[in-house]
């Protein structure tokens, strides 16, 4: 009888010690809503591979305290229904402790509400100034990726410095379109610039040259393009052969090796404001980013055998400021939006330097961006 | 002047794009009553596989154009038998279609997991800077299309109306127990305007990737504005769908250039419903020759 | 039991009440969302089933009604304050209104000339959402949730209840209507113009009623919808919705009211079943759809049927 019972005993206490020890080592779990298919996916999927790619390094580093970190990634297939639905079933059934994403505007000003009301922080990944403002009315809400209003402030400064007052506006109608074109016409009296043509374009558009030409009839000195995705080497393209004899400019959704070579010849000349991931080679070696930029992009490039681009960069930010707050706070939703709130400041990240504060929800502004022309094939830092 | 000129040339660059679409809507439609709503898929399969074969496997240009357009006709092949065949015999056209509409959303599937989501492009047939034809703009991949556009009618045209082949397959869309009466077996010939239609499809792909690019997720607008196309011309005449198609992309750019660019699709989305009401037939094709193709 | 089952009234019943029941049993608020959008997708889909299985009608512009429905009850909701109940109704007897010129030169078309107008119809629809839509392609948010007097429909359970009630109504009334003496004859002759003439206009005015009905199912599911959600893109509104509700309705069977419902389930359950494919969904979703299509062609009902033929009237 004795036996039996100190037996027990060291069954009971072995089954508690593994218990034990299997609670410690659950994984802490991240959820991410991304727009892996859909007509957003060329943003999702660097996004995507970049949060999985970090998530491997943390883990083979030793996880978080021991507890190895979960990345639980749900497709919005870029459509808003879905990302209220991700975001849902991220919550109520996997009960991730912080949200990444959504990728575009349009999802994440859908997703508020609900990690709103479960009060679980979300930290997207897209250019709406709606999204982070008001921020009385945002408390959970933070986003790594530059406000639209920064990049059109970059791209009007340099014309400002050109002397360009009178502009044409190119916007596609996709959510990102939209924004860059609300950006732009609120934004053009400020810097002394009159818009003259506010011409549109759909998704899968074949040829843009009505809309470059009558943006050049109307008197434009400079076209400005906003669209993410094959049609801004269209644009390019169609600007090239129609020999407009003005500069075209784009969106900070240019910033890719790709569009380079598949616009070809015709992108010689063509300005935009880039998130400084596709030019960290060209920075000198005392910018405070250069190492994360370097380390980032040949990681990225070493798994993935392309570059990761600006989109990526905002899921780094992201996925690495969730990563600190545990590490310093622990797997509380409350905690890690406090710590995002009030530590983030004067961090080097991919996108920029990061300072949040409770009056800014993004901590990003027209400084990360640099101006960059493309010259034979590659890109080259506009003094 | 000059912009209207371009307007127009604009416009004919994306009607030459529509109205070749909208031709292989019309071969499988006039044998078989269906409407292939994949056969934008076989466009972008068309694009992204001559990117391969030309950029990845640096093909000679000859080589690489053949090789996509059997492995387009091959795919398109393989749809009829596995999809099509077994549903021949139902009355529900609306069912064929639906069948199409699935095919199409695995064949896109299919293609985003080969080619992933980036888009593709490679050099068009002939370099150089674009034409000006009185002050106005035209790529000279455009004047290539057109060509094509034109050796496409003439084919079509020899085909069903001179060959022993073409005429079997005319009769089967015309009325098919007669035609197996006659000793034609209609499933060879569906099976065969499938290939047809899959060439095509193929080939337009071919053609336009070097203008547009291509993506795997290209397949659906290119399938509505190649349907809304060909109805407006006049669906089952060669011709008809072929002025669709330029009468469309026409209608587009003028009314992104005169009217509103935002609105471009919508109005002449619209502008095609009002003819419809009038003529519902189509453009450039009678009531009575609608009738006569039994729909 | 059987005699319970055989009524096809009661069967309904019981169908409803096996719905709510699910809902409540899982205590899984994510499961009861997916129902809710199974049943708006279901009352769309009766619409649609009434207007091609009855009407003989095709539509591929029920997208068109869904979206006006959605965006005119979150419009009049918002900038006009009306209560919800109120803006609800207002947008989808306006929207169904709307249809009826649609209605009226489409019943003049035939089959593919059918489809494309509609199409046309419902891509216009989308096109001008997009360009003039509050938010434009962005959309808007802050649409008030559904609420009846002091009453907030705040919980899952209560859209649960709210949806598949309002489906329940719909479908008893339809099946009232399809089992009339003008809706069976409509059934049976749909394919016949010439029959059709000769048992007078009064067959012609019933096709314009359906026309309408199904509007009003779709807008009003639509207009449910931006309460639920309380966010509106153009991108729900596009014609792939109208594709995804004609699959429901082939896929659940064309020649039975059953179809919309069971069709619905179905379409709506699979992405979510799909979820764990991470990538391979849309493989997956596709290739299950053409088998779908190709071996239950008659629709998931007719397994189902010759096999509960006994038990279940259906």
């Amino acid at each position: 009888m004795r036996g039996i019972k100190i037996l027990l005993f060291l069954f009971l206490s072995f089954f508690a010690l593994l218990t034990y020890a299997l609670a410690s080592k659950e994984p802490i779990k991240i959820g991410a809503i991304l727009s892996i298919t859909g007509p957003a996916s060329f943003i999702g999927e660097p996004e995507k591979n970049t949060i999985l790619m970090l998530a491997e390094q943390i883990n083979k580093a030793g996880g978080i305290q021991g507890r190895p970190i979960e990345v639980i990634i749900e497709d919005s297939k870029s459509e808003e229904t879905q990302a209220v639905l991700a975001a849902k079933k991220l919550i109520e059934k996997d009960k991730v402790v912080a949200i990444i994403g959504p990728s575009t505007t349009g999802e994440s000003m859908a997703v508020i509400p609900i990690v709103t009301q479960a009060k679980i922080p979300m930290i997207s990944l897209a250019a709406g100034t709606g999204i982070t403002e008001p921020v009385s009315e945002r408390y959970w809400i933070f986003k790594t990726a530059q406000y639209d209003r920064s990049a059109v402030e970059a791209i009007y400064k340099h014309m400002q410095k050109k002397g360009i007052k009178k502009v044409g506006i190119l916007t596609i109608a996709t959510g990102f379109g939209d924004q860059g074109r609300k950006a732009l016409l609120e934004l053009a009296p400020k810097f002394g610039i009159t818009i003259v043509a506010d011409e549109r374009y759909k998704p899968k558009d074949s040829d843009m040259t009505v809309q470059l030409m009558k943006a050049k009839n109307a008197g434009a000195e400079a076209i400005i393009n906003w669209s993410v995705g094959p049609e801004q080497v269209i644009v390019v393209k169609n600007w090239h052969a129609l020999k407009l004899g003005i500069p075209l400019y784009q969106s900070h959704g240019w910033g890719s090796k790709k569009n380079i070579q598949l616009a070809g010849p015709a992108a010689d000349g063509v300005i935009a404001p880039l998130g400084r991931i596709v030019v960290w080679d060209k920075l000198s070696d005392k910018h405070p980013q250069k190492k994360i930029l370097k380390n980032y992009e040949e990681a990225y490039i070493a798994k993935f055998k392309t570059e990761p681009g600006t989109f990526g960069g905002h899921a780094y930010d992201a996925f690495m400021m969730v990563v600190e707050a545990l590490k310093k706070v622990g797997p509380d939703p409350a905690k890690i939006r406090n710590y995002i709130e009030n530590n983030i400041k004067n961090w080097p990240g991919v996108s920029g330097i990061f300072n949040m504060s409770p009056k800014d929800h993004c901590g990003l502004d027209s400084t990360s961006f640099e101006m960059v022309v493309v010259k034979k094939g590659d890109w080259e830092i506009l003094p | 002047m000059e912009l209207f000129f371009q307007f127009l040339l604009s416009g004919i660059t994306v009607g030459a794009i529509y109205a070749l679409i909208a031709l292989g809507f019309n071969i499988v439609y006039n044998t078989t009553s269906i409407l292939n709503l994949a056969q934008g898929e076989f466009v972008v399969l068309g694009g992204l596989v001559m990117w391969y074969f030309l950029e990845k496997l640096h093909l000679p240009y000859g080589l690489a154009f053949i090789s996509t357009l059997l492995i387009s006709g091959l795919i398109s092949l393989i749809m009829e038998r596995l999809t099509i065949r077994p549903l021949i015999k139902e009355a529900d056209p609306i069912l064929l279609i639906l069948i199409t509409i699935a095919f199409s959303i695995l064949l896109r599937g299919i293609l985003m997991f080969l080619f992933g989501k980036d888009p593709y492009g490679y050099p068009p047939i002939s370099e150089g800077a674009p034409l000006l034809i009185m002050g106005a703009v035209l790529q000279r991949q455009i004047i290539w299309i057109l060509v094509f556009v034109l050796l496409t009618m003439l084919f079509l045209y020899l085909f069903f109306n001179q060959t022993m082949l073409g005429r079997a397959m005319k009769a089967c869309a015309l009325a098919r127990d007669a035609a197996t009466l006659m000793g034609i077996k209609t499933s060879q010939m569906v099976m065969l305007s499938f290939l047809l239609s899959g060439l095509f499809a193929g080939l337009g792909g071919i053609l336009i990737t070097p203008i547009t690019l291509m993506e795997y997720d290209r397949g659906p607008l290119l399938t509505i504005k190649g349907f809304t196309a060909a109805v407006l011309g006049g669906l089952g005449s060669n011709w008809g769908v072929m002025a669709g198609g330029f009468l469309l992309g026409i209608l587009e750019s003028l009314m992104a250039g005169y009217i509103h660019s935002g609105l471009k699709d919508a109005l002449a989305l619209f502008l095609l419903l009002l003819i419809l009401l009038f003529k519902p037939a189509g453009l450039f094709q009678s009531a009575e020759q609608a009738r006569l193709r039994k729909l | 039991m059987k005699l319970i089952l055989k009524n096809s009234y009661l069967s309904v019943l019981l169908f409803y009440l096996l719905i709510i029941l699910s809902g409540f049993l899982k205590s899984d608020p994510y499961f009861v969302t997916i129902l809710i959008f199974a049943g708006l997708n279901a009352l769309s889909a009766l619409g649609l089933s009434l207007l091609m299985g009855l009407a003989g009608q095709i539509s591929l512009g029920q997208n068109g009604f869904y979206g006006l429905g959605a965006y005119l009850s979150a419009l009049f909701a918002l900038n006009l304050n009306l209560p919800v109940p109120v803006a609800l109704l207002l947008a989808s007897i306006l929207t169904s209104i709307l249809s009826l010129f649609l209605a009226v030169p489409a019943l003049r078309l035939k089959g593919h000339y059918l489809a494309v107008a509609t199409l046309g119809f419902g891509e216009i629809v989308y096109l001008l959402l997009n360009e003039w839509g509050p938010g434009g392609p962005s959309g808007f948010g802050n649409i008030p949730k559904l609420s009846l007097g002091s009453l907030t429909f705040e919980s899952p359970l209560s859209y649960l209840f709210l949806v598949w009630t309002l489906f329940l109504i719909a479908f008893l009334l339809a099946q009232n209507l399809a089992n009339s003496t003008y809706g069976r004859t409509l059934r049976a002759l749909h394919s016949s113009e010439t029959a059709l003439r000769t048992l007078g206009v009064n067959l012609v005015s019933l096709k314009v009623k359906i026309f309408f009905l199904s509007a009003f199912l779709t807008a009003l599911s639509g207009a449910i919808y931006a309460h639920f959600v309380t966010f509106l893109s153009p991108a729900t509104f596009s014609i792939f919705y109208s594709v995804l509700l004609l699959m429901m309705v082939m896929l659940g069977g064309i020649h039975s009211l059953w179809g919309a419902p069971l069709g619905a389930l179905f379409v709506t359950f699979l992405p979510e079943t799909l979820r764990p494919f991470k990538e391979y969904d849309i493989l997956l979703y596709g290739l299950i759809l053409t088998l779908g299509l190709i071996f239950l062609r008659k629709g998931l009902l007719y397994p189902l049927q010759k096999g509960l033929k006994k038990w279940i009237s259906f």
